[in-house]
């Protein structure tokens, strides 16, 4: 399953969720259905509550930046990641290796001008002013709407076989030649066109999959390890995660994940043609694309 | 058609940095705003009954071997009390102190150290989490909470514990209250001892509450008197604690 094969294989291709019909074969240009419902429904309140669970954590972070693995960690304890600062100068340290981050993280302006010292700044967190009891409000309300949603998604997708139609990997795609294929088509910016596009290349098919069915059940499980409730009742959790400071340090990992994976995301749909991409994730309309001559 | 795709990505960058212009001042706008702050406040009954159903009445928090104990157990809050009643006490070593045990019961008590010493005692080893979200392991001895109720007739009227601190932040003293679930459950304990010592003042002394399927505001440090009330709306700002009146922390810190 190339990225840029024969129109005439797609048609037989069983995997293909569009154009089994010879007769209804789109070709390039057609205004094609792309996206169903619950998978726009669930794509845009994802992406709300990623944002506010974000910006409330980094203020929860804010609290106590510091960072550690196993049961326990506080201020005497070692910490494997730390924001701070040492007079006028922030820093963060990772293990051994510290950075001046002066203005941007530990040490900075708040809108009045006025320095402030904490880890993350005022434009990056929720509220901007430090409260961490404010941030938890919106922390914890917002973890159930990524939570059910999440499990909404997942049971609508079985069921109207949106993963196994379109996330399930053939063995033939995960061979190291294809594999190496579709990143050399991406490195030169050179997109599936015509009916090809309607379907994820192995690229895309891996970094979805990774954060439905790893990074968002991670980061959820992650953060009910920090709760002393939940761990009471699913001590199971503790044990999984090596302990709450650990679940707390997967937490902070599997957001930059998140964050990674989002920086990506709007890039390739800003290079694939930003208006095209985001009308088919609202209306669910998709253009496909034409072949395109060699770039300048 | 590159610069088409020019001026769309303009287009875009142009309606992020609009939406983040909007987003964050509308953010603290939104914050601010009671309607939507008692909408998010929704979501603590959501982990207060769910979490109720998961862990149980009585699920029990993890208990640790002696070998995952921390090193040095954090100072957290005020590290004394600084009235002249409670400073006295503390240079009497406490012997004149009493535990007040009031409100809805039918026996009101005055406890002394040494009648808290001869009950029961409980040992545990257990970990401290921080709403900031450091943790500490500590071992923590003394009476459950559960049978001094029980002594002092509790009335079927309280629903709650209050637990009135000897320490002040601003002037308002500090204090905390449990549901009765919490009350009865097996670890919660009125510690007299941290790590095998006596409780020292920065952690405490005399009595320190442990309530170990919450976060540490929860667990009351230099506690003076436990009141078994039927509300909590009528007591200082109504919000059942101290965090919880300032500045607006759940009552329900199970997470």
């Amino acid at each position: 399953m190339l990225p840029l094969v024969d129109e005439e294989d797609e048609v037989m291709d069983p995997a293909t969720n569009l154009a089994t019909d010879p007769a209804d074969n789109p070709v390039a240009g057609d205004l094609v259905k792309r996206h169903a419902l619950a998978t726009r429904l669930w794509h845009w309140a994802n992406a709300g509550a990623l944002i506010v669970l974000l910006m409330s954590g980094l203020m929860i972070f804010n609290a106590h930046p510091r960072l550690y693995w196993g049961q326990y960690g506080a201020n005497p304890d070692p910490a494997w990641l730390e924001i701070g600062a040492r007079g006028e100068r922030g820093f963060a340290k990772l293990g051994p290796y510290e950075i001046t981050t002066t203005g941007v993280l530990g040490v900075w302006r708040d809108k009045d001008g006025a320095i402030q010292r904490r880890a993350f700044p005022h434009w990056a967190t929720i509220p901007s002013r430090y409260s961490l009891a404010d941030a938890r409000l919106w922390h914890l309300a917002f973890a159930w709407l990524l939570a059910l949603g999440l499990a909404a998604f997942m049971i609508v997708s079985l069921v109207n076989r949106h993963f196994q139609r379109d996330l399930t990997i053939g063995g033939s795609e995960i061979r190291p030649a294809n594999l190496w294929h579709d990143i050399r088509q991406h490195a030169r910016l050179r997109f599936p066109t015509g009916a090809a596009a309607l379907r994820y290349n192995i690229l895309q098919k891996l970094s979805y999959a990774t954060v439905i069915f790893i990074l968002l059940p991670l980061v959820i499980l992650t953060g009910l390890t920090m709760s002393p409730a939940m761990t009471s009742g699913w001590s199971w959790l503790l044990d999984l995660f090596g302990g709450r400071q650990s679940a707390r340090s997967l937490h902070f990992i599997a957001t930059v994940g998140l964050v990674g994976f989002t920086i990506v995301h709007l890039v390739m749909v800003v290079l694939a043609g930003p208006i095209n991409e985001v009308r088919s994730i609202i209306s669910g309309w998709y253009r496909l694309p034409r072949e395109r001559g060699p770039r300048s | 058609m590159t610069k088409m795709l020019i001026g769309r990505r303009a287009l875009l960058g142009g309606m992020t940095l609009g939406a983040s212009g909007l987003l964050l001042p509308g953010c603290d706008r939104l914050n601010a705003s009671p309607g939507v702050r008692s909408l998010l406040a929704g979501a603590e009954q959501l982990h207060y009954r769910s979490q109720r159903r998961v862990a149980g009445s009585n699920a029990l928090a993890r208990e640790y071997a002696r070998s995952d104990m921390s090193p040095v157990f954090r100072v957290n809050g005020n590290a004394s009390p600084v009235s002249p009643a409670y400073l006295d006490d503390a240079r009497r070593n406490f012997i004149d102190w009493r535990l007040i045990v009031d409100g809805l019961v039918a026996r009101p008590l005055a406890l002394s150290l040494s009648d808290l010493g001869s009950l029961p005692q409980r040992a545990q080893i257990t970990r401290h989490d921080c709403v900031e979200g450091w943790s500490a392991i500590g071992k923590w001895q003394g009476p459950q909470l559960g049978p001094i109720l029980r002594a002092a007739g509790m009335s079927s009227r309280a629903n709650f514990i209050v637990f009135h601190c000897a320490d002040t932040s601003g002037g308002i003293p500090y204090y905390e209250s449990i549901d009765l679930n919490d009350a009865f459950h097996p670890q919660t304990i009125l510690a007299l001892l941290m790590n095998d010592h006596r409780l020292s003042i920065p952690h405490g002394a005399p009595l320190r509450l442990r309530v170990e399927r919450q976060l540490g505001y929860k667990h009351a440090k230099f506690v003076m008197r436990m009141e078994a009330r039927e509300r909590l709306e009528d007591l200082y700002l109504g919000k059942g604690g101290y965090w919880e009146d300032r500045a607006d922390y759940a009552w329900y810190a199970g997470i």
